[in-house]
C-alpha cells in the first residue's frame, strides 16, 4: 500500500513558543489514523501544517495529491453565514454541474440527518447541527485525504455514535484516507486503524499503535471486545502516567516498552 | 407598534411647537410660516409639474452620485483592504482628503467643471465615497481568517476568495456605508444647488423661492421635501440591508 501522507521531523514554533517538537509518521492510503494528545499539545497546529495553511518551522509534509478537506475544530466559524446550509455544503463543489452539486449536497445532508435544515442559515442551527454541516461539507467533497479536528465534540452521545459509524462507512465506500484528532480515547480506539499518541507541548510522538480490531466495528460489541478494552487502557496510561500528565517523553516511551513486554510475556 | 405611536406623538408635538412659534409675535411676520400654511402650499406644489421636476432632478442626481460612489469606493476598498502595501502608500493622501468638506470644493469644481449637473454630482460623489470606502476596508479587516482558510483548503484561489468570501462577508458593512453615503450625498447636492446657481433641483427651488418672491412657505416646502427624501433613502436602504443580509 502506498503512503498518502508522510510527515518527517515536523516541528513548529510560534514566535519563541515551540508547539510541535519533531514528529515523524506516515499514513497509508485508505487508512484511518486517530491522533490523541493532551489539550494544547499542538494537534490543531499539526493539521494546519498538513493542510498547507501554515508552513512548518522545520521538517517536511508530503501529500499524495491535494484533494483534501478539513473539518475545523472551530466549525462554527468555518461556515459561511451568508449561505444556506445547502450552499455551505455545495461550496467546495463549484467545478461540478449544478445538478450533481445538488445531489451530492442532498446526499451528505441526508447522511448527517440534516435534510430538513437545508434551506436554513448556519446561525439558525444549534452547535451540534452546525458541526454536522461542517462534516457534511467535507464528506460531500469526497476528498482523498480527510482531516478532522475533534469533529464530534459538540454532538450528543447518540448522534456521536451515528456519526462515527457514518465516517467508517463513507471512508470505506469512497476509499478515503482519514486523520482524526480526538480527545476521546474510546473514540480513537473505536474509529482508528492506528492511533498516534502525542506528548504535551512541544508535541512528540509517544506511541504509534496498531488497533488490533477487525475492520467491521459495532458500537456495542466492539466496545466490549477485550482488545478494545486493553488498548483503551493502554492509551489512557500513555496519556496519563500515574494519574498525572506525563512530561517526560522518555519515561512514556519506557512505560510503553514495559506494557509491550507485558503483553508479550502474558 | 408602540415605537410607531411614540414617533407619531413626537411629530405631533414638533408640529404644534412649530405652529405656535410661527404664529407668535416674537418672530418677524412671515419669517416662519406655520405648518398649517406650509402643508397647504405643499399640496399645491406636489401637483405642480415644475416642482416635481425639481424633486426628480435632485433624486436622480442622488441616485447617480451613489451609483458612481459605489463603483469607485467598493473596488478601491477591496484593494486597500486586502493589499496592505497599497493601503500604507495611500494612507497619507486619504487622511488629507477625507476631512475636506465637499462644500469647500465648490469654487474649484465650478472652475473645473462649469455650472452643469456634473459639478454637483461630482461633489456629491466625493462626499459619498468615504463612508463606503472606509466601511469596505473595515469589513475586510473583520473578515474571519478561518473562512478564508476554509475556502483555501477546498482549493479556492485568490480571486475566488475575493469574490466568494471577502465580498459577501463585507456586504453588510458596505450596505451600511452606502446608507450613510446616501444621506451625505443628498446634503451635498442640495447645498450645491443652493449655493452654486444651478438651474434645477430642490436646492435651486428653495433659493428661488427666497430670493425672488420671498415665499418662506415655499422655502419650507422645499426643506420638508428634502427631509422626507432623506428619511426615505435611509429607511429604504436599511430595509434592503435587513432583507438581503440578515446575518
Ligand atoms: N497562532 C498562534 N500563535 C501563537 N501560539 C499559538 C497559535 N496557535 C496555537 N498556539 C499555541 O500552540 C499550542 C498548540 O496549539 P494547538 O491549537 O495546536 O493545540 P491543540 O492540541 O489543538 O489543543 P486543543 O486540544 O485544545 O485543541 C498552544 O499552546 C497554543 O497556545
Ligand atoms: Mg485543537
Amino acid at each position: 500500500m502506498s503512503n498518502m501522507l508522510e510527515v518527517a521531523d515536523l516541528g513548529h514554533t510560534y514566535g519563541d513558543y515551540e508547539a510541535i517538537g519533531g514528529l515523524t509518521f506516515t499514513v497509508r492510503a485508505g487508512e484511518l489514523v486517530c491522533v490523541v494528545g493532551p489539550s494544547g499539545c499542538g494537534k490543531s497546529t499539526l493539521l494546519r501544517t498538513i493542510s498547507g495553511l501554515i508552513a512548518p518551522s522545520r521538517g517536511d509534509v508530503s501529500l499524495k495529491g491535494s484533494h483534501l478537506a478539513v473539518v475545523f475544530q472551530d466549525y462554527q466559524r468555518s461556515l459561511f453565514p451568508w449561505l444556506t446550509v445547502q450552499g455551505n455544503v455545495e461550496f467546495p463543489l463549484r467545478s461540478l454541474p449544478r445538478a450533481e452539486r445538488r445531489a451530492r449536497a442532498a446526499e451528505a445532508l441526508e447522511w448527517v440527518g440534516l435534510s430538513a435544515a437545508a434551506k436554513k442559515r448556519p446561525w439558525q442551527l444549534s452547535g451540534g447541527m452546525q458541526q454536522r454541516v461542517a462534516i457534511a461539507r467535507a464528506l460531500a467533497f469526497r476528498p482523498a485525504l480527510l482531516l478532522m479536528d475533534e469533529p464530534f465534540a459538540s454532538v450528543d452521545a447518540q448522534t456521536r455514535f451515528e456519526l462515527e459509524d457514518l465516517l467508517l462507512r463513507v471512508r470505506r465506500e469512497h476509499d478515503t484516507t482519514v486523520l482524526v484528532v480526538t480527545h476521546d480515547i474510546d473514540e480513537s480506539v473505536y474509529l482508528g486503524d492506528r492511533i498516534l499518541v502525542l506528548s504535551k507541548s512541544p508535541a512528540k510522538l509517544v506511541a504509534d499503535l496498531e488497533v488490533p480490531l477487525p475492520a467491521e466495528r459495532d458500537q456495542v460489541t466492539t466496545r466490549t471486545d477485550e482488545a478494545f478494552v486493553a488498548l483503551r487502557s493502554r492509551v489512557a496510561r500513555l496519556l496519563n502516567v500515574g494519574g498525572k500528565p506525563a512530561v517526560d517523553v522518555e519515561k512514556w516511551a519506557a512505560a510503553e516498552r514495559e506494557s509491550l513486554s507485558e503483553t508479550v510475556s502474558s | 407598534m408602540r415605537a410607531f405611536t411614540r414617533g407619531l406623538i413626537g411629530i405631533a408635538g414638533f408640529l404644534a411647537l412649530w405652529e405656535l412659534l410661527g404664529r407668535s409675535p416674537l418672530l418677524p411676520a412671515d419669517s416662519l410660516p406655520p405648518p398649517s400654511v406650509v402643508f397647504g402650499e405643499l399640496v399645491r406644489q406636489l401637483i405642480s409639474p415644475d416642482f416635481i421636476s425639481h424633486v426628480v432632478a435632485t433624486v436622480l442626481a442622488v441616485l447617480i452620485a451613489i451609483g458612481i460612489a459605489i463603483a469607485i469606493a467598493v473596488p478601491s476598498g477591496l484593494v486597500l483592504g486586502s493589499v496592505p502595501a497599497v493601503r500604507h502608500a495611500t494612507r497619507a493622501v486619504i487622511e488629507f482628503l477625507r476631512p475636506i468638506p465637499s462644500v469647500a470644493l465648490i469654487p474649484l469644481a465650478l472652475v473645473m467643471l462649469g455650472f452643469g449637473p456634473e459639478t454637483k454630482i461630482t461633489l456629491a460623489v466625493y462626499a459619498a465615497l468615504w463612508p463606503i470606502l472606509f466601511n469596505t476596508i473595515y469589513a475586510l479587516d473583520e473578515l474571519d481568517p478561518l473562512l478564508v482558510e476554509t475556502s483555501r483548503v477546498f482549493g479556492t484561489g485568490r480571486v475566488g476568495v475575493l469574490f466568494r468570501v471577502a465580498l459577501p462577508s463585507a456586504l453588510p458593512f458596505v450596505l451600511t456605508g452606502i446608507r450613510l453615503a446616501a444621506t451625505t450625498a443628498l446634503i451635498v447636492l442640495v447645498s450645491v444647488e443652493l449655493m452654486a446657481g444651478a438651474d434645477i433641483g430642490l436646492g435651486y427651488f428653495i433659493m428661488e423661492a427666497r430670493s425672488g418672491p420671498g415665499r418662506m412657505d415655499q422655502v419650507l416646502v422645499g426643506t420638508v421635501v428634502a427631509g422626507v427624501i432623506g428619511v426615505l433613502l435611509n429607511n429604504g436602504l436599511e430595509r434592503v440591508r435587513r432583507r438581503w443580509v440578515a446575518w
